[in-house]
């Protein structure tokens, strides 16, 4: 049986299907936008053809999509009311009172997804420990139902201060909603984010809300679609956090879904690192508007419990929505092969965030664009060959690139065209190498001694300078480069991630009260993952988010397995006192320490990866071609050679500079590089010595 | 190519610096214990050249330090010359008149070293939560009253840290631990910078900073200056008066816009408070420089070319040159409201160029109780400030923002975690209607927030709030905001400024200031008045007020609506 991976991109539909031998077949479709399923049928019959497998040979559909991430962008979801509780109307445009750029005093805040005719205050009050301080005013509900009717609001969000403390004024306004309003859709801010922080919770839960009529038509749309052509195995839905969950969660959590493309690619590059057995991974994916950049430990991609959608000014932080879910932490740069180059206004080279997309797209397209791009640049530096692009499907003008460069940039510096392709290509690699090193301190890690899975359209091709630039030893580019969240979707595993804020401080550790909170997690992620795991064995993982007292931000700190007693507390003590030393090099004796929520994960892993050989005898190919093409870094132009990595074996071993050309990317090997294929058939590039400096 | 590529690198090192400030930042916000310094990111980092030039300085939270760390890093290099320093020292003070104007800014300075040689400085600030004396409010008589003052010394000599210095540090403040783990996290801040920097250089192959240094400054002078000629030549004035504490506070600002720099001078403001709202000079230069250049050349990275064409004087002894002993704890009071003053000039050079007054100064709610604190106490002890805002000036183009930070960048507080973490209860905090001066392009709305006590108990304010007395004025015909109000819910008002207690039972009321209207409130579109009534941030009596009777509104199905 095959299993069928689907991922929905704004541009395209990448579908990959992999078969019971490990044989993986592709196929790459446009997206469209009107009718997502149209275009992944398209795709999943050409896929299944050249695979030669018939509808029936699929046991199961992953699938992930940008469908609720676009709809909050482009503000195309649900009209959506919020009920809160009185004297708090404003939470989510209040947000955090500050402007996302010190120095724009024009600048617009994104509007509440919920506007304010539409929330509802309602009398009631709960304290902070989930005592009632007011009850529930329940007359005062039911007219909120007609007023909903009346205003036209598909889908409403309730949002009570402290409710993740106490859900049951929330459970009985859900109730008496739905006696009024039956077809409401009703999200619990309780139930989509039980954690403290009203702006965080209301907003993950207005979110929630306004995504979820869209994506439960859209949903049901492809699932008939799917077993109308005869694919009769389950659909699961890849979420932020990496893992997959069953249809019933995704349509109760749709918000869940959104960013899953992108944690797609973190957990193929998991999955490549696990069989490579690389204890340290940068992960590095460089598509046509943006390049994503996850640290990946022990095969483990980073996480973290928010992200920020729809961001007013792209790639800014804080211009966005937050929304507490679990999601893959990664960071997005405004960095692909269609960023366009310019001079600013103080003469300097400048590239991104704003993006040539596909349409018109880069100079050398020829479809209309005049920007000069990264892509362009790339093409002037000759790292692509202008004859054979994209599968060989496009020709490339490489005149009108060296016109776009020249004009736009290198004619102001007083550079010439090479060189100012050269400035392009340095500018953008310092942009993301700087976003990398920024991120990692961020995240109190170290980006020296990892490996570099570099993968997306244009990743390859920018993989070996960043690496310089990072002092990054090893860069490896896995199979299947181009169409990589896909493939990454069919690693994932069946999960779930419940959590709960519950305070306590360390001193008055309660562990009956901590047993109580992670049975409930247990429960509620277990039902989950059976949906979609009905017998697999099932792996738990606990954790706390701890802090010293008064401190901004927690630290997750593993908990163990079973019964906890009150000999648990030396021991978060312990775990606590390590991890904040390791984070920020020593810790502070004395402080109090409190805990704010706890976590779990469960998860079925998927039978482990198809065993492979190993090595290769070590050869030389011979060069497919030869093709000029300059070095960035020390400006020399050399006729490097062309290797073609579908016509090399496992052991093949090649040195930079050359070029390395498969159907969707090129990988550009410099010259402190040497490379080989691996036994699994990455291209496996080691750094030599100090020649890479 | 070199002689291209060269230039290339120019500015892909230019960039690098920017990042490497970034990353100091980050690491100190991350490590730090101070809460405003976590959440809020009230600390910066920088990289200087051996002549004491700054290249970078880090984007954070609060633009007080923007060029108080530029000057700090001088006054470190005139007490101890660079080939005096040697590898592994680092500098500190605390001095509000050196470093970025009140004692619980501290300045760290660290020497770069590539192979022996010293190539640059890295420097940091943060700002610690307690520094002893008074505790954070304006009620000192003088600087001493205000807490420990560390002058310019060494903190860390050859890798080794003064355990002398640390004690003390220790023992002169109410958060011990929390300001030892900041003096470390700073020190974090200032190695991971050096790394960076030398890790540059080896990159690059650069043995000096020199010319990289001159390249920077040189550009971004020349584009700020660029911009500066950009405006009308002459002088513009502007008067802005503010509540103060022991008399109302005038603020004078003379403006002189030339070919080769843009001077600032408040020659005729009100003369230094008792209290401690003044502000040392450095402090009052960086919010006055963020100001205008929010509104001149907000794109150009701060450095010492981009600082250089702003020049601000004050006449010794105003309140924005308060010199020492002066109380100086709350200098952000007047600080914050500089650029209100300015921006009148700038209105005045080019008309429709800034918004409306805004409420300027944070309404940050110090709020105590139990032991410690108030007598009579078997009740929690707790100190907690919680960050508000009133809404900003409407703008040529559109409405004022609603409650929301500005010049300041920090961020507000939650509710819930509030609750979490003192014996309060928050029992409102939601816009504050009609509270946005109106015009063409209303101001912002402010807030209303109320809390009691969750015990039953007493409890304190520390009031360090402004604009009270004195709204935000409208612009350009647009009216001005509403003003602030700290009152008990009960009804007794009190005073912007000082500490006072809130008794068992009464329950604080706080409505924060609303921005000032731009533009003529005829001229508004009746589809954004329509809004407002919709939305009930203009209630029908405000609107016939300020907008006078319009012409029915058509309803989406056509038909006509009838007045709310």
């Amino acid at each position: 049986m095959a299993r069928l991976a689907v991922d929905i991109g704004g541009t395209f539909t990448d579908i990959a299907l992999e078969l019971d031998d490990g044989r993986l077949e592709t196929s790459k479709v446009p997206t469209t936008p009107r009718a997502p399923e149209r275009g992944v049928m398209r795709g999943v019959a050409l896929a299944l053809r050249r695979a030669g497998v018939g509808p029936a040979g699929v046991s199961s559909v992953i699938h992930g999509t940008t469908l609720a991430t676009n709809a909050l962008i482009e503000r195309k979801g649900a009209v959506t009311a919020l009920v809160c509780t009185e004297g708090f109307r404003d939470t989510l445009r209040l947000a955090y009172e500050n402007r996302y750029d010190q120095y724009d005093i024009w600048l617009d805040k994104p509007e509440p997804l919920v506007p304010r005719r539409l929330t509802f205050p309602v009398a009631e009050r709960v304290d902070a420990a989930g005592g009632v301080l007011r009850p529930l005013d329940e007359d005062a509900v039911a007219p909120v139902a007609v007023a909903l009717r009346s205003e036209g609001v598909e889908a409403v969000a309730v949002g009570l201060l402290h409710a993740y403390a106490n859900p049951d004024h929330e459970r009985r306004v859900r109730d008496l909603l739905l006696a009024e309003a039956p077809d409401l859709h009703v999200t619990l801010s309780s139930e989509v984010c039980p954690e403290v922080r009203e702006y965080e919770r209301l907003t993950t839960a207005a979110c929630n809300a306004y995504v979820q009529p869209l994506m439960a038509r859209y949903l049901a749309a492809l699932d008939g679609e799917l077993q109308a052509a005869g694919i009769g195995g389950p659909m699961l839905l890849m979420t932020s956090a990496g893992g997959v969950c069953s249809l019933e969660t995704a349509l109760r959590f749709p918000v869940r879904l959104v960013e899953s493309g992108p944690s797609g690619g973190a957990i193929l590059a998991a999955s490549v690192a696990a069989e490579r057995g690389e204890a340290r991974v940068l992960s590095y994916d460089m598509g046509g508007t943006t390049a994503k950049i996850c640290l990946i430990d022990d095969a483990e991609p980073q996480t973290a419990r928010s992200f920020e959608i729809a961001r007013a000014a792209r790639f800014v932080k804080g211009s966005g929505l937050p929304v507490r879910i679990p999601v893959i932490e990664m960071i997005e740069i405004g960095a692909g092969g269609g960023s366009i180059a310019r001079l600013d206004r103080l003469g300097r080279v400048a590239v991104g965030p704003d993006s040539a997309g596909a349409e018109p797209g880069p100079a050398c397209y020829g479809r209309g664009g005049a920007d000069p791009t990264v892509t362009d640049a790339d093409l002037v530096l000759g790292r692509l060959d202008a004859d054979d692009f994209a599968d060989g499907r496009m020709t490339l003008d490489v005149d009108a690139a060296r016109a776009a460069v020249a004009r736009e940039v290198a004619d102001g510096l007083g550079l010439d065209v090479v060189e100012g392709a050269a400035g392009i290509s340095e500018m953008i690699d310092e942009t993301m190498a700087n976003a990398a090193r920024v991120h990692a301190v961020e995240r109190g890690k170290d980006l020296r001694a990892r490996a570099m899975i570099a993968f997306g359209g244009a990743g390859p091709l920018h993989a070996c300078r960043m690496a310089e630039k990072l002092r990054i030893p090893r860069v490896v580019i896995p199979n299947s480069p181009g169409v990589g969240s896909a493939v990454g979707f069919l690693r994932a595993a069946i999960a779930y991630e419940a959590v709960r804020s519950r305070y306590m401080t360390l001193a008055s550790f309660d562990a009956e009260a901590a047993n109580a909170v992670f049975a409930r997690l247990a429960a509620e992620a277990r039902a989950v993952v059976r949906q979609g795991a009905p017998s697999a064995p099932l792996d738990e993982r606990r954790s706390c988010f701890m802090r010293y007292r008064g401190q901004g931000h927690e630290i997750e700190v593993p908990v163990g397995g079973g019964a906890l007693d009150r000999g648990e507390r030396d021991r978060l003590r312990a775990a606590y006192d390590d991890e904040y030393a390791r984070l920020f090099s020593r810790g502070v004796p004395g402080m109090d320490i409190e805990i704010l929520g706890w976590k779990l994960v469960v998860a079925a892993r998927p039978s482990g990866p198809n065993g492979r050989p190993g090595g290769g005898d070590g050869h030389d190919p011979a060069p497919a071609a030869r093709r000029d093409a300059v070095d960035p870094r020390t400006g020399a132009v050399a006729a490097v050679p062309v290797y073609r990595r579908a016509a090399m074996a496992a052991g093949a071993r090649f040195a930079g500079p050359c070029v390395v050309t498969e159907g969707q990317t090129t990988t550009v090997v410099t010259e402190g590089f040497a490379g080989r294929i691996d036994g699994f058939g990455h291209i496996v590039l080691e750094r030599r010595g100090e020649a890479a400096r | 190519m070199s002689d291209a590529l060269d230039r290339i690198h120019r500015q892909v090192m230019w960039e690098r610096l920017i990042a490497v400030v970034e990353e100091q930042a980050q690491t100190l916000m991350r490590a730090a214990m101070s809460p405003i310094v976590r959440e809020s990111g009230d600390l910066s980092a920088g990289v200087f050249d051996l002549r004491g030039r700054m290249m970078a300085q880090a984007v954070t939270g609060t633009p007080g330090h923007i060029n108080t760390m530029a000057a700090s890093v001088r006054h470190f290099l005139d007490r101890f010359p660079a080939g005096t320093m040697a590898p592994g020292d680092i500098y500190l003070t605390n001095d509000p008149w050196l470093g970025s104007g009140h004692l619980n800014d501290f300045v760290l300075v660290k020497p770069c070293f590539l192979d022996g040689v010293p190539v640059g400085l890295n420097a940091c600030t943060s700002h610690l939560a307690d520094v002893g004396g008074r505790g954070f409010g304006p009620d000192a008589a003088d600087i001493h009253e205000e807490g420990l003052y560390i002058p310019p010394i060494a903190l860390v000599d050859r890798g080794a840290i003064d355990e002398t210095l640390m004690t003390l540090l220790r023992a002169n403040g109410r958060t011990p631990a929390q300001n030892e783990g900041d003096v470390y996290a700073l020190i974090a801040c200032c190695e991971v910078g050096e790394e960076r920097l030398a890790e540059m250089m080896r990159e690059f192959r650069l043995e000096s900073l020199e010319g990289l240094a001159t390249y920077i400054v040189d550009t971004s002078r020349d584009a700020t200056l660029a911009r500066i000629r950009d405006w009308p030549r002459g002088v513009w004035r502007n008067e802005m008066t503010i509540d103060g504490y022991d008399f109302e506070i005038r603020i004078a600002a003379t403006m002189t816009i030339d070919d080769d720099r843009l001077a600032i001078d408040y020659a005729g403001s009100s003369g230094r408070s008792r209290y401690g709202i003044n502000c040392p000079p450095a402090y009052a230069q960086a919010y006055t420089v963020f100001g205008v250049k929010c509104v001149v050349a907000p794109d150009i990275p701060n450095n010492a070319g981009a600082l250089e064409p702003f020049v601000v004087t004050a006449p010794e002894g105003a309140i924005m040159n308060a010199r020492k002993p002066a109380p100086v704890a709350m200098r952000h009071i007047v600080g914050q409201l500089l650029p209100d003053a300015v921006f009148g000039c700038l209105h005045r050079a080019r008309p429709g160029s800034v918004p409306a007054e805004g409420t300027g100064v944070l309404w940050d709610l110090s709020l105590r109780g139990g032991f410690g604190h108030l007598q009579g106490g078997d009740r929690t002890p707790f100190a907690v400030e919680l960050v508000h805002n009133g809404g900003a000036g409407g703008r040529p183009a559109s409405d004022g923002l609603d409650a929301t930070a500005y010049p300041s960048g920090v961020m507000g507080s939650q509710v819930e975690m509030t609750e979490s973490t003192a014996p309060l209860i928050v029992w409102r905090r939601e816009l504050r209607p009609d509270s946005g001066g109106a015009g063409r392009h209303r101001g912002g709305h402010g807030q209303i927030i109320e809390i009691s006590s969750s015990e039953g108990a007493p409890f304190q304010l520390a009031a360090a709030l402004d604009r009270i007395a004195f709204p935000a004025r409208g612009r350009a015909g647009g009216r001005d905001g509403a003003p602030g109000v700290a009152r008990l819910s009960g009804g007794k008002p009190m005073n912007g400024k000082g500490e006072q207690d809130i008794p068992p039972g009464d329950r604080l009321w706080i409505e924060t200031p609303g921005g000032g209207g731009y533009g003529d409130p005829a001229e508004r579109d009746p589809a954004a008045i329509e809004a407002d009534l919709r939305g009930g941030l203009v209630t029908a009596d405000a609107a016939a007020r300020d907008y006078g009777p319009r012409p029915e509104a058509p309803r989406p199905d056509g038909r006509a609506s009838p007045r709310r």
